[in-house]
């Protein structure tokens, strides 16, 4: 196991970019989710707005 | 009659509904090849008789090179098709790729510097296959700047297209750039003609990966898309219905 985390000496340079993809993939889908409901809730205030004055 | 799925995916609404449909059959099906991928790439593939477990930076980075060279292509094909055919909604996908496209550029550069480091004695050179990468990213920031700058929407998708389409000329600079010159990186192992240079246990992971990251790609595009389409429709009355809910 310490030998598998160890990765022959090149734990620093493998782990990190592993951990930076998966970072980076993470937050691509939260940006994405974000942006559709920040989306959502725009139109959803404009919509509001122009119902309430005819 | 057989054009009027052509005529369908250029209306709004219509899109709107299918990227909400299509979008969890491209998510669940990413997360599965990118966790097997991952996992293969470090407990099943053998170390490299030279660089040993170092290699297995290659199972991140191979792939995210891919995409940021895909992912850009497509933003260039969407943006020039908006600007010949005048499709508001190849625009639109021109512009929900540029996130995507740059933060796998990102990664491409972080995990390429993260393996040179220990393989070339440095984490960055000036050379030729770096040096178009890096180009790559500032065409996504550039693009992504230029958009910013207007207010206008269309105004925003006509200069925004020019600069993607006039940048597409890194993409052949970018794979070609190791055969052309004398390059630190290596030529292609994979994305070439002919069998692969390395075995099944190595080369089936990266696949999976590149496999995942294309269909995460489509999920993000899709929900990219449709916040897109909400904020250019305004005030179309179908919007009322999606947004309700």
């Amino acid at each position: 196991m310490i030998e598998f985390l160890d990765m022959g000496g090149y734990a620093f340079y493998v782990w990190t970019a592993y951990g930076i993809v998966i970072a980076g993939l993470i937050l691509n889908i939260v940006w994405a989710r974000r942006s559709l409901q920040q989306a959502r809730q725009a139109a959803r205030r404009r919509l509001a707005i122009k119902g309430e004055t005819p | 009659m057989a054009w009027t799925w052509f005529h369908r995916l250029g209306s709004p609404p219509y899109i709107y509904g299918l990227a909400t449909r299509l979008t969890a059959w491209f998510a669940w099906p990413a997360g599965l090849l990118i966790a097997y991928g991952l996992y293969a790439g470090l407990f099943v593939a053998p170390a490299d008789y030279q660089q040993g477990d170092g290699y297995r930076i290659i199972f991140l980075h191979a792939p995210s090179a891919y995409m940021s060279v895909m992912v850009y292509t497509v933003m260039a094909i969407s943006a020039g098709i908006g600007l010949i055919w005048r499709i508001k909604i190849a625009h639109a996908a021109a512009a929900s790729c540029a996130v995507v496209g740059a933060t796998f550029t990102v990664l491409t550069l972080v995990t390429g510097s993260l393996w040179g480091k220990p393989m070339w004695g440095t984490y960055w050179e000036w050379d030729p296959r770096l040096t178009s990468e890096l180009l790559l990213l500032f065409l996504y920031l550039g693009y992504m700047g230029l958009r910013s700058a207007f207010d206008d929407v269309q105004r925003a998708d006509r200069a925004s297209a020019v600069l993607a389409i006039v940048g597409i000329i890194d993409v052949p600079i970018i794979h070609f750039s190791v055969i052309w010159w004398n390059s630190l990186h290596q030529a292609p192992s994979l994305m070439k003609f002919g069998k692969p240079s390395m075995p099944p246990e190595m080369y089936l992971p990266i696949l999976a990966v590149f496999l995942g990251f294309t269909l995460l790609f489509a999920a993000l595009l899709l929900t990219r898309l449709r916040a897109e389409v909400l904020n250019r429709e305004r005030t179309a009355t179908w919007i009322r219905e999606v947004v309700s809910a």
